[in-house]
């Protein structure tokens, strides 16, 4: 059961934050509340104030700026940014990715920011598929604005670089360059579920097809997204090849560090990570040389 | 505003809906969820509380011909919003077609996920006239059925697209 708490409804974001600023210490944001709302009636989030900021329009819209790329305010919901003409245009990947978040009545009501501040999204597609593409947010307060990778942004199980008066108010992703690939998968049980392991995978390509830039993150394989660095490592400056991307599978399971649970093994995690790094690394070469 | 020493009962905080086309105004406590006012407070039961975590999708209404799943969604986020509900798919005591589709295909057993499925096929058809199975099935991926095997309802959905029902 869901315990009482004050609903405030901020009319603009200017409102929001002063509202945030007086109640920091006891309140929580909601804007679809898609996974809020479980964990307040399962009674592990007890709040006295829930502020709602589904209602500020000002926070819905998506832009693409040539320099900084995509842009997408906090309330946009998954179903919106999944049938933008502009992100699909700039982005295919992000169109994908949203495809496999949740059903689509989630979609419809859940937004891009909620699903990112949540404290479980490392289990999540879009972290790990955001930072992979080197996504950005920008997080704002009443003392002023700031952006980070979204990469530093988790930062323990459950915890992410917010101060409890910051609200995250953008989600950037920066243009796509030219002999990039991206590509991202999870695997599960149920279609659509929570991904067991998920793997994203950004791959920059020479003009000889090497690999100039690698970014492989690691979902729902430790407390926060990871990024598989030695597995990156592995790759840099390379040719493709099933020998090279059996090693990057290997160094990125040994990167993982995962627990065991309801759903499956440490053990069956690692093997998992394994095999979607090699086919994932393999995919993006694949599509980054036919971006070339 | 919570009561003297924030231990009094919760104000209660009015709300002004659109259900089925007819318009409500409730006072309710801001914590109640939006299946708990289109059963308890409405009285309209055709929806369902199935798993209450986000899963099962029997809970499904439409907000605005969007699906959502009411067990996820506060009350008083569809402030000024229309919602349709399983009630609200008959016109002038007729069937809509996916209702008929679904009886002529089968499309249910137990019947306690038919509420929310036909909510989601509704709300698809909305979006797109005449969708490919491919895009029936993804309709229905929020929904979960343990006695059709979802074949029926994909026909029941395809039905409707060919235009074998008639509104009315």
């Amino acid at each position: 059961m869901i315990h009482d708490f004050t609903y405030l409804k901020p009319g603009s974001l200017q409102e929001a934050l002063v509202m945030l600023a007086e109640h920091k210490d006891d309140c929580k944001i909601i804007c679809g509340g898609q996974s809020l709302l479980i964990v307040m009636r399962q009674g592990m989030l007890v709040t006295d104030y829930l502020i709602d900021i589904k209602g500020l329009n000002e926070l819905s819209y998506i832009i693409y700026d040539k320099k900084e790329g995509l842009k997408i305010g906090a309330t946009t919901t998954h179903r919106i940014i999944e049938k933008s003409e502009l992100v699909k245009d700039k982005c295919p990947i992000l169109v994908e990715v949203e495809k496999k978040v949740a059903s689509i009545q989630i979609r419809n009501w859940g937004s891009i920011a909620g699903n990112l501040a949540h404290g479980d999204a490392q289990a999540g597609d879009l972290a790990p598929s955001l930072i992979a593409l080197g996504g950005k947010v920008k997080l704002a307060s009443s003392r002023g604005d700031r952006v980070m990778p979204l990469e530093e942004f988790y930062t323990g199980f459950f915890e992410n670089a917010m101060k409890n008066d910051e609200l995250m108010v953008e989600v950037q992703v920066p243009p796509i360059r030219p002999r990039v690939g991206s590509v991202y998968t999870k695997f599960n049980l149920i279609g659509n579920d929570q991904g067991i392991v998920g793997v994203a995978t950004t791959i920059e390509v020479g003009h000889d097809s090497t690999c100039k830039d690698a970014r492989i993150v690691l979902g729902n394989s430790g407390v926060t997204p990871i990024r598989a660095k030695n597995a990156e490592r592995v790759l840099m400056g390379k040719k493709l090849g099933d020998q090279l991307l059996a090693e990057a599978g290997e160094a990125a399971a040994s990167e993982a560090d995962p627990v065991s649970d309801i759903h499956a093994s440490e053990e069956y995690r690692r093997h998992l990570v394994r095999v979607l790094t090699e086919r994932m690394v393999g995919q993006a070469w694949e599509k980054a040389i036919c971006a070339g | 505003m919570q009561g003297e020493g924030g231990f009094g009962e919760m104000e209660k905080q009015l709300l002004k809906l659109k259900v089925n086309g007819q318009e409500y105004e409730l006072y309710i406590n801001p914590k109640t969820l939006l299946v708990e006012v289109i059963r308890d407070h409405i009285g309209l039961t055709g929806t369902k509380r199935g798993c209450e975590t986000v899963s099962c999708g029997a809970c499904t209404v439409m907000v605005d011909d969007m699906a959502v799943k009411s067990c996820a969604v506060l009350a008083v986020q569809v402030e000024g919003r229309h919602v349709t509900t399983v009630e609200g798919l008959e016109k002038n005591g007729k069937l809509a077609p996916i209702q008929k589709a679904f009886l002529d295909q089968g499309a249910y057993q137990c019947g306690f996920c038919t509420p929310g499925m036909l909510m989601s096929c509704e709300a698809l058809l909305k979006e797109t006239k005449t969708p490919t199975k491919e895009e029936v099935r993804e309709g229905i991926e929020g929904n979960i059925c343990r006695c059709t095997g979802y074949n029926s309802i994909v026909r029941a959905v395809e039905a409707v697209a060919k235009g074998n029902y008639r509104e009315g």
